[in-house]
């Protein structure tokens, strides 16, 4: 066995209400990935932080090649040799690649900048990797990708012990994956420790030695990569079986609800086509920067649509705007609550009731009494915790805030829904309370597209699904049979590998799934 | 203590200043308690309180009105000169009083439609309009007082008693009792609050946001503009520099009574508290014979402090 490199004992980290790490204990040793794996607010992010220097644990030690150590910040970190790259980017747009690379540590010669010699380094650390970048490129006009690969080759400078990689692959196309994967394998050489964060079960399989399951801030299971398989590994993540957590959602689908054709945006989507059925709840899957999300907006009205058409029971609409959505009995909820879907200063009876005020007036003014009573009523109901209506929305925890954004769905009538990453940053149980709702709105005749970034969740829920891949569908397929590869694959745009032949086909027992060209 | 503290974060600084003023100005000067004096701040704070209901809208929608004041010489200017020009008293009244009103209401259209549909920043357009309206002001009168109007604006509006309360504290009492109305039993008003305390949520619950915060800034100025007519049938004559404290003042007031400036959160009763102790301030150094460039220099102070006290809450909110 490899030298221990790294060791974390008894970390716990709590912030305003939660506790993000509870008596942690994680290791790593030298010249093996470390996969941690668990749901969004498990604490894998807190975790790296904290190992990285970005937080100061509350309790607990961390152990560097068997010395304790206690880093001040991101940047006594890297010095010691502990690197990491975020989901969230730390870079600057406004500066180039070069001035970035070197943000902090900018190398000078008599009290100058010595802008040749950072731009020769950085040139040599790009080539290194193999990433075709101009480092004097603005980081703001770069592609999603691209700035990636900015963070990961900052993360490569210098020496380096302990590299931690926050979902690395969420927006790299196939062949940059494979580099990636190049350069993990050749720094596993170099007796690199590697913590690597990733939802994709096929791709933890392929790059991971052991994987650690993080459920609710506590580490519930550190395992061999060879003894983890998929089911195991989902149950471990909920604690719950999937029966549990995924309700079975009937579905007779009735007529057309939304036919969309060719659609295209001035934000870079194009050629977009699929409908919904009343009763049938639509997936949409894709990659950070695919563009499901912008699908969802457009429709609502919160993109410029510049091509194609959108009927909405048989009515062609042509500039869609929220309120003109709302009209036809479309609703949208946002993926980031606090920015786009409640007033959080505001109380719970405020925000449940904010986009169907006009239904509760009688001659000019709010009928206050009846408000409160539906109010309470679908408090009750959506089992939204504390019951207290006039409290301010932003004392309530993720997944109750989540609860009264989704039950403005039920203040007035809605034909259409459209869910933009509904399950996102909230726990297992309201996790569950969420598709319970979806699957009330599906079986009462509303129809429902479900956008997603957790595949699981878009495979279990769905009737239909579609797949983004670079601003347009690349794969539309019944969500009965299909598999998490299928969806992969379609993710990447390209054959990911051709696993369902040789694999025993999972849970669902093969594909048989159908490819339509988008 | 933990009462103390649970007030603070519940209603802000107001109480505690108010009751540590009351306290200061009777020990410091017989005079401040007395019936006469306290019926005189009730008069004073009327003009204030107005003003204040008005800004308080527009803080609501997370903006501010810097040219409230302009705004109200404007308003005073319009309205003299429209009565001195018709013969008939009554008529001269009615078209004075409704030409100024309108034109305060203009003022506020323009803020409101620049701010919501170019969203240009709050403080820009209403700084520039704040030059615009007394500059107007100042052109229209020659920069000269306007005498001369119908004697009755003067006994009515400015020292007439109804049922023994002077005409102008029923005004305000109705006004407040309007907007308190408007904020919490109608649509209006929890759309303001709604799109001032967040204006991407608001629009996608679909609410008209540039509509309703233009309505913010027209309602702004007509009630500057009612504002406008009451000071100048109180002192008689046109004046082109009347009101120049009401922005700092009617701010102050409203921050002071719990009005955040991020939007979102306060209550017109706070915010006429405020006006009632900027007031009570105002008069207790009036009798200390605290010199007025002073008192410039204390209420500076206090708007600066309450926006600190404000931030403070938010911070003690938040754990």
């Amino acid at each position: 066995m490899s030298e221990l490199l790294l060791k974390a004992e008894n970390i716990t980290k709590t912030f305003p209400g939660v506790k993000a790490l509870d008596k942690v204990n994680f290791d790593l040793r030298a010249g093996e990935v470390h996969v941690l794996f668990g749901e969004n607010g498990a604490g894998k992010s807190t975790l790296t932080k904290v190992l990285a220097g970005s937080y100061l644990p509350d309790e607990g030690a961390i152990y560097l090649r068997g010395q304790k150590m206690a880093f001040r910040n991101p940047y006594d970190a890297r010095s010691r040799g502990v690197s990491a790259v975020y989901q969230e980017f730390s870079l600057v747009p406004k500066l180039t690649v070069v001035e970035n690379l070197f943000l902090g540590r900018e190398l000078t010669k008599r009290g100058f900048l010595d802008k040749e010699a950072m731009l020769k380094q950085a040139r040599e650390s790009l080539d290194d990797l193999g990433f075709d970048l101009d480092p004097m490129a603005k980081v703001g006009g770069l592609k999603r990708a691209e700035r990636q690969m900015v963070e990961i080759t900052k993360a490569f400078q210098g020496k380096m012990s302990v590299l931690i990689l926050d979902e690395p692959t969420a927006s790299l196309s196939d062949k940059e994956v494979i580099r990636l994967f190049e350069l993990i394998v050749r720094l596993k050489g170099e007796g690199v420790g590697i913590i690597y964060i990733s939802h994709r079960i096929d791709e933890l399989k392929k790059v991971g030695d052991r994987i650690s399951v993080l459920r609710d801030g506590r580490n519930v299971a550190t395992l061999d990569m060879a003894e983890a398989d998929e089911e195991k590994l989902i149950s471990l993540m909920t604690g719950r079986d999937y029966e549990e957590i995924f309700p079975v959602i009937e579905t007779t689908p009735g007529k057309v609800v939304l036919e969309v054709q060719n659609l295209a945006t001035a934000t870079g989507l194009h050629d977009i086509s699929f409908q919904v059925r009343q009763g049938e709840i639509l997936g949409i899957a894709g990659l950070v920067g695919a563009g499901k999300s912008r699908v969802g907006r457009a429709l609502y009205g919160l993109e410029k649509i510049t091509g194609g058409t959108v009927i909405m029971e048989g009515y062609a609409v042509e500039e869609p705007t929220p309120i003109t959505s709302l009209k036809l009995g479309v609703m949208y909820f946002p993926a980031d609550r606090h920015k786009e879907g409640l007033v959080l200063c505001r109380s719970v009876r405020e925000n449940q009731t904010l986009a169907a005020l006009p239904l509760f007036e009688k001659k000019g003014f709010i009928d206050l009494k009846r408000e409160e009573s539906t109010v309470r009523g679908i408090v009750k109901k959506m089992n939204v915790r504390p019951g207290r209506i006039h409290g301010a929305i932003n004392n309530l925890s993720g997944g109750n805030q989540q609860k009264v954004m989704l039950s403005r769905g039920l203040t007035r009538e809605v034909k259409l829904f459209i869910f933009d990453e509904a399950s996102c940053g909230i726990d297992v149980g309201a996790k569950r309370e969420v598709y319970l709702f979806l699957k009330e709105q599906a079986e009462k005749g509303a129809a429902v597209i479900f956008i997603s970034s957790e595949l699981t969740e878009v495979l279990h829920l769905s009737h239909n699904i579609v797949v983004m891949h670079a601003g347009t569908v690349a794969k539309s397929m019944p969500g009965l049979g299909a598999t998490e590869e299928d969806v992969l694959s379609a993710c990447f745009g390209y054959d990911y590998q051709n696993i369902c032949n040789n694999g025993n086909g999972s849970r669902t027992g093969g594909s048989v799934a159908k490819s339509i060209e988008g | 203590m933990d009462l103390l503290k649970r007030i603070f974060v519940k209603v802000g600084v107001l109480p505690f200043l108010l009751v540590a003023l009351v306290i200061l100005f009777s020990l410091a000067e017989h005079r401040f308690m007395s019936m006469s004096n306290l019926l005189n701040v009730g008069r004073q704070t009327t003009y204030l309180a107005i003003v204040t209901a008005g800004q308080m809208l527009t803080i609501l929608c997370a903006g501010f009105d810097l040219s409230v004041g302009s705004s109200v010489a404007l308003t005073s200017i319009v309205t003299s000169m429209v009565m001195v020009s018709v013969a008939d008293p009554t008529t001269a009244m009615v078209l004075g009083i409704l030409a100024g009103i309108g034109t305060a209401t203009l003022v506020g259209l323009a803020n409101g439609i620049t701010i919501a549909v170019f969203r240009v920043s709050p403080f820009v357009v209403t700084l520039g309009m704040l030059s615009v309206a007394h500059g107007l002001a100042l052109l229209i009168s020659s920069g000269v007082p306007i005498f001369n109007m119908p004697e009755q604006l003067n006994t009515i509006l400015g020292l007439g008693r109804v049922w023994g309360i002077p005409v102008p504290v029923l005004v305000a009492l109705a006004i407040v009792a309007l907007i308190w109305l408007l904020l919490s039993r109608t649509r209006v008003g929890r759309y303001f609050y709604a799109l001032g305390g967040n204006r991407e949520a608001a629009r996608l619950s679909g609410i008209a946001v540039r509509k309703y915060t233009a309505l913010a800034y027209v309602l702004c100025g007509t009630l500057t503009g009612i504002t406008g007519v009451m000071l100048t049938a109180r002192v008689a004559s046109g004046e082109p520099n009347l009101g120049a404290n009401l922005p700092l003042e009617s701010i102050a007031a409203a921050v002071i009574g719990g009005v955040s400036l991020r939007g979102g959160e306060g209550s017109i009763i706070g915010a006429i508290f405020g006006a009632i102790l900027i007031v009570t301030i105002r008069n207790g150094m009036d009798l200390m014979n605290i010199s007025s460039y002073l008192q410039m220099v204390v209420m500076g102070c206090l708007l600066i402090f309450a926006v600190v006290m404000d931030q403070f809450r938010l911070s003690m909110k938040g754990r």
